[in-house]
């Protein structure tokens, strides 16, 4: 049986002025780590609030472990632990307060359950006097990871755990849900960076309230239809200039310190590139074949006009 | 009832830890308690007077030191003419300019009948008005002593007379004192009460906490009755501190009717003040939201409850908003059973209108509270 049924939901605010979720449908596996990858405004956190029995969809169905989520919303909020994207605990309670809170919520104590929050728990106990507000970003998402937890729920929602946090936070963070995994919780996230994509087991790409993309990282990488190359030289802007002027090119954006291109041609496309660039006095030109990362997928499969924007806004 | 006790709790320890909160909910009523009664005061004294005394007589002087005398008025000017009595209140140092004529002691005598002028400075309309009905009262004793020096009366009044003693009751001396400290004492603990809850609930909302609370087993019911109830025993407790400390101790206010009977009206009328806390709540997203509808009630609450001005003495229309505020019903009640010493009978409409308050104004909120969220 899947964790999270999601049928075709779609939800529109402001009367149906806004799009948020666009027909959207996936399943998650019991005891899977599912991502939810997309750009802020994706509609990631629509669907979260919909999956938490906070939001109600304008049509479609959703379950959580089986379990309506209009229908049996009591039952849903009782298994289900969920982190919002914003801080929402109580900062004016210490760490220590708001976990008993939390426990005591949904009937449990934090010793009945210690084991499961233990790893990530010590961490922050030496802090537990200290109230939530004047905690650090990282240890306020380990005490919210740990409040969520602290009930023993069947699926874990994370909206956007790691967002302004520091990169050695986040490392962290991905290492803790790699062992809640192996309690076997489910769990689900959502983040708008692309490198925490292959940390999960199946992905989806949003974009825009639609779904384009729904596997695990690596077919998703593996289903890029094109060869893919990075290019670099001296002056980069007119490189990128000279790229798109190129007939052969046929898409091209800055990443990083590269251009990554694919071209028309699949066979000498880059050859033909190279002896294109070479009559336009181009110097310390640098071309190699890379593998496509989740962005460069994610690029990809985004609709056309998009692209150009992304591109337009990478310049 | 676990539930209730531990979000109780939770509250409890949050209201105690807000360092900014607590004093303006438990200190400032009772300081403002303290202050605004002295300020709020219907009695004028000082009131400035200019005297044109054309006359120059012994009867003017006498007349001119039963004035100064009374203690309500300050003789700021002596002047010749009017003229210059008239550039005194133009310069503020006059509220009043009472003209003897000439020959005012000659007429009087003579005559039996003379008149006088006093001109009196509106800007400030109480003051006017009071300072000059107080000069009336005073010349009108001035003329009885002066009749009662020259006739002896007879064995009957050559003329029938009409004597007024009037005696107030519920408040023998008219201490304002006595029925202004009961009425912002009702205020106050609205205040406490009412927008305090309010301003609570929204910051959970503001804060955000409350996403967290609702993907919990917790019901909405009891969340709002974890948030009602500290707020009923604080507007209790500032209640209880003001009556029984302020207003014993410092104006030495002893409440008349039973004590049971004004606790059970408070009691009821803060669930009616809570449940409004609620509806503002509901409407607002954001404490500095909740804050601007809260100070539009307050201004109206104030005013046109009956604190400081009679609602009978209201026009038509502001009867009408009088009538739907519940402050009115509680300072009346108040009012009542502190000086009059009223009991059950006397307020029972009272209690049932704050009732109707309650049930209402709580089953808007909560129905418009579940719709928003």
């Amino acid at each position: 049986m899947s964790a999270v049924t999601f049928e075709h939901i779609t939800k529109t605010y402001d009367k149906g002025k806004v799009l948020a979720v666009n027909d959207v449908s996936f399943d998650v596996k019991k005891g899977e780590l599912f991502g939810l990858i997309g750009a802020d405004g994706a509609g990631k956190s629509t669907i979260f609030r919909i999956l938490t029995t906070l939001l109600l969809p304008d049509s479609g169905r959703a379950a959580v472990d089986g379990y309506d989520i209009v229908k049996n919303y009591k039952i849903i909020r009782g298994s289900v632990g969920y982190m919002p994207g914003r801080f929402s605990l109580y900062q004016d309670l210490t760490i220590e307060e708001n976990l008993n809170f939390f426990a005591t919520v949904f009937g449990t104590t934090i010793k009945e359950n210690y084991e499961l929050i233990r790893d990530i728990y010590v961490q922050i106990e030496p802090f537990k006097k200290r109230r939530a507000g004047q905690l650090s970003g990282g240890m306020k998402q380990k005490l919210a990871l740990c409040c969520a937890l602290i009930h023993k729920p069947s699926v874990l929602f994370l909206d956007e755990p790691t967002t302004g946090v520091d990169s050695v936070s986040r490392k962290e963070f991905w290492e803790m849900l790699q062992r809640l995994k192996e309690q076997n919780i489910t769990i689900l996230v959502s983040t708008p960076y692309m490198d925490e994509a292959v940390l999960c087991e199946r992905i989806a790409l949003i974009q825009e309230g639609q779904l384009l993309s729904i596997d695990t990282p690596a077919a998703i990488i593996r289903s890029f239809p094109s060869e893919l190359y990075a290019v670099k030289a001296d002056n980069m802007h007119k490189l990128l200039k000279d790229a798109r002027a190129f007939e052969g090119t046929a898409s091209c954006y800055a990443f990083g310190e590269f251009l990554h291109l694919t071209f028309k041609n699949e066979n000498n496309g880059s050859a033909v590139f190279l002896s294109y660039l070479s009559g336009r006095d181009t110097t310390g030109i640098e071309i190699r074949r890379i593998e496509p990362t989740i962005e460069d997928c994610f690029i990809q499969l985004m609709p056309e006009g998009q692209t150009e924007n992304k591109n337009g806004g990478a310049e | 009832m676990r539930t209730i006790k531990f979000l109780l709790q939770k509250e409890f320890r949050q209201i105690f830890r807000n360092k900014a909160l607590l004093p303006m909910i438990l200190v400032l009523p009772i300081i403002q308690l303290v202050i605004l009664p002295l300020a709020a005061d219907y009695e004028v004294k000082n009131i400035s007077i200019a005297i044109v005394d054309n006359d120059h007589s012994p009867y003017s002087r006498k007349l001119i030191s039963t004035i100064t005398a009374s203690g309500y008025f300050k003789l700021t000017g002596y002047t010749a003419s009017f003229k210059q009595a008239d550039q005194l209140i133009e310069k503020d140092q006059a509220d009043l300019i009472i003209e003897i004529p000439a020959g005012f002691e000659r007429n009087l005598v003579r005559e039996n009948t003379e008149k006088l002028f006093i001109a009196v400075n509106a800007i400030n309309g109480v003051k006017a008005g009071l300072g000059g009905a107080y000069l009336n009262r005073i010349i009108a004793d001035f003329n009885t002593d002066t009749r009662l020096e020259w006739i002896q009366p007879g064995r009957y009044n050559a003329v029938p007379q009409i004597e007024i003693a009037p005696s107030n009751w519920f408040n023998p001396f008219m201490n304002y004192r006595f029925f202004m400290v009961p009425g912002i004492l009702a205020v106050l603990v609205t205040m406490v009460g009412g927008f305090m809850c309010a301003l609570n609930i929204v910051k959970e909302k503001e804060v955000g906490t409350i996403e967290q609370i609702n993907v919990t087993p917790i019901r909405k019911f009891h969340f709002i009755l974890g948030k009602l109830i500290p707020f009923w025993v604080i507007g209790m407790f500032v209640f209880t501190v003001g009556l029984f400390v302020v207003a014993r101790l410092i104006y030495g206010i002893v409440p008349l009717g039973s004590i049971v009977l004004l606790y059970g009206f408070l009691g009821v009328y803060l669930v009616a003040l809570l449940g409004f806390g609620l509806l503002i709540s509901t409407y607002s997203d954001t404490q500095q939201q909740a804050m601007s509808i809260a100070f539009f009630f307050i201004m109206i609450f104030m005013l046109m409850s009956g604190l400081f001005t009679p609602v009978d003495s209201m026009p038509g229309w502001a009867k009408m908003i009088a009538q739907f505020n519940p402050v009115t019903y509680f300072i009346e009640v108040m009012r009542m059973i502190v000086l009059k010493g009223s009991g059950f009978s006397d307020i029972k409409y009272h209690l049932l209108k704050i009732v109707a308050f309650a049930v209402v104004l709580n089953t808007w909120a909560v129905m418009n509270y579940k719709k928003t969220s």
